[in-house]
């Protein structure tokens, strides 16, 4: 990778990229900064707060701090389990397709499927999906006997948010890996199987270590989705029962826009923000580094 | 390759989970409200396209439709057009920073939408795209410019650098290179990252309707004000969500044979 030959003209052709992002995220990032340090009264009165925000927030004993708290803690729990449960799913579904033939192109259009549907659809889809009397998924929970209820318990609440985005984002992960297997040589199983290899040993020498790119690419996706998710939860729990599950995008937006408190929202989205920077930089780093031990 | 039963029937059962959810709202969308009240019904009594009808009979509907198509369009010929150059710079040369912008560009995607409405309103507001395709298809590049780098980086890296220096010993300018012989050589790239701009701009829902009001009110804005006007018509929003589907479905069908490549070539 270090053969690439330097060439700072090579700025130019980033140039147009650099235009549009500092004009959809960078403008509107310095908004959401001046925002973070002003208190305001009514539309449009501002008054300077410094840091008072980010200290209340970072507090636990103060009220917006707790709320803060308890949503974080909330948001990481959620993106954990479903990374959990999303990518060795998504790796065992892409092993079971096969590599040729018409059922590919089929059995792939019908997995991206659930991904093309706009997320209000999708939150509506479960809304009557997972009711007992009139939808299959809670009718079913119901049938076998389990106390299932989205609007009253927590639990119920919890399970139907991981299982939407389990249904709605496990494809991104099918597809990815897809990919990644796809790209072995067949030279590799061939030899495999001259070694006598087992099924056990193909996957754990030969393609998990391929693989690993791309479920990297896969990680990173997922939890940065999973961590700002908003509009499921919001159409199918609005956030409850009580704040059960109430995540850090749903509680920002109803500071935001229900309380109209701008400054506190903007300082709770920075750090929010920051988090997501951190931990992606963390497993970044991480990654980029095992690789290069791989390649050396 | 090794294909006993078993992995068959894994994916069978898979698909089928997975299409249930889908098959539940087609088949709301075929049936009356009452009905879909009175009970669990697996397969529809007397189906009827009444709900279909009604879409296609409210202009306000298919206006909806077109601004959302138009949106979508333009974000996915905007966000690959600055992504192209973009993404060979990265792939081809080292440049002061080049690391860090990448992942500056990354940080992007991490972005939660719902910190930006506030934001994205004033500005869209203070510049007069406001409650226009425009404002809709430049919020979207936010996420969808990066993206795009990040899925073109890859397939740049699948072209031999010999074929560029064997370009310029041909006296091509690099214009020209890039644009006759470079980008037909990662046309299927194009079409992957096309695929995935497109999907993440139609499904995104908040900027969207935070953007408009009245004018270029997209499908999604459309949904949420009959929620409100007569009740809960869930027929008719399903009959809404089926239509949804459609132009998703269309363009996955034409990438399909590439997408399982999209990402292989990638790097991170």
């Amino acid at each position: 990778m270090n053969d690439k030959p330097v060439n700072n003209r090579a700025w130019l052709m980033v140039l147009p990229v650099l235009m549009f992002v500092l004009f959809s995220s960078v403008i509107p990032t310095m908004t959401v900064v001046n925002y973070s340090i002003q208190d305001s009264m009514g539309v449009n009165n501002f008054f300077w707060n410094g840091d008072a925000w980010f200290r209340e927030l970072l507090d636990p004993s103060t009220e917006l701090g707790a709320r803060f708290a308890g949503a974080l803690v909330r948001t990481f729990a959620f993106s954990f389990t479903c990374l959990a449960i999303q990518i060795p799913l998504g790796i065992a579904i892409a092993l079971c397709l096969p590599r040729r033939g018409w059922a590919v192109g089929l059995s792939l259009v019908l997995i991206a499927l659930p991904m093309l549907i706009p997320w209000n659809v999708v939150g509506m889809i479960w809304q009557i999906f997972a009711r007992a009397d009139i939808g299959l998924f809670g009718a079913t929970l119901t049938g076998l006997g389990l106390r299932y209820n989205v609007t009253q318990d927590p639990v119920s609440a919890w399970v139907t948010i991981v299982v939407i985005d389990v249904w709605h984002w496990t494809p991104l992960v099918v597809l990815l890996s897809y990919a990644g297997l796809r790209a072995i040589p067949d030279a590799y199983y061939q030899a495999a199987r001259i070694d006598g290899a087992s099924r056990w040993a193909v996957f754990s020498k030969i393609e998990l270590p391929k693989l690993r790119k791309v479920l990297v690419i896969a990680t990173l996706l997922r939890f940065m989705q999973t961590f700002m998710i908003y509009t499921e939860p919001v159409v199918v729990t609005g956030g409850g029962p009580g704040d059960s599950t109430t995540f850090l995008s749903i509680d920002l937006v109803k500071i935001a826009i229900g309380q109209v408190d701008l400054g506190k929202a903007a300082a709770m989205s920075l750090v929010y923000n920051l988090i997501i920077i951190a931990v992606c930089w963390i497993f970044y780093t991480a990654m980029t580094q095992l690789d290069r031990r791989g390649d050396a | 390759m090794r294909q006993g039963i078993a992995p068959r029937l894994v994916l069978i059962l898979y698909l089928v989970l997975l299409m249930l959810p889908i098959y539940w709202l087609i088949s709301m969308s075929l049936r009356t409200n009452a009905d879909i009240m009175s009970g669990l019904v697996l397969w529809p009594r007397d189906p009827t396209l009444v709900k279909y009808r009604a879409i296609f009979n409210d202009p306000s509907w298919l206006h909806a439709f077109g601004v959302s198509l138009a949106y979508v369009a333009i974000n996915t010929v905007i966000s690959v057009t600055v992504a192209l150059p973009a993404a060979y710079a990265f792939n081809r040369f080292s440049f002061i920073g080049d690391k860090h912008l990448f992942f500056w560009l990354l940080t992007n995607l991490m972005a939660p939408a719902a910190v930006y409405v506030m934001p994205f309103f004033n500005l869209y507001y203070a510049v007069g795209l406001f409650d226009t395709v425009w404002a809709i298809a430049l919020a979207h590049c936010l996420f969808n410019v990066p993206l795009a780098v990040w899925i073109l980086e890859g397939f740049v890296g699948g072209v031999p650098r010999e074929i560029d220096e064997t370009a310029a010993i041909d006296g091509y300018s690099f214009p020209r290179f890039f644009i006759r012989i470079f980008l037909p050589l990662i046309a299927n790239g194009i079409g992957v990252t096309a695929f995935f701009c497109f999907m993440f701009s139609w499904v995104e829902q908040l900027m969207a309707t935070t953007l408009t009001s009245s004018n270029a009110l997209p499908f999604a804005a459309v949904m949420t004000r009959s929620y409100s006007a007569s009740g809960m018509d869930w027929s008719l929003l399903a009959a809404a969500g089926v239509l949804t589907m459609i132009p998703g479905a269309i363009v996955i069908w034409f990438v399909r044979k590439h997408i399982a490549k999209g990402f292989a070539l990638g790097r991170v």
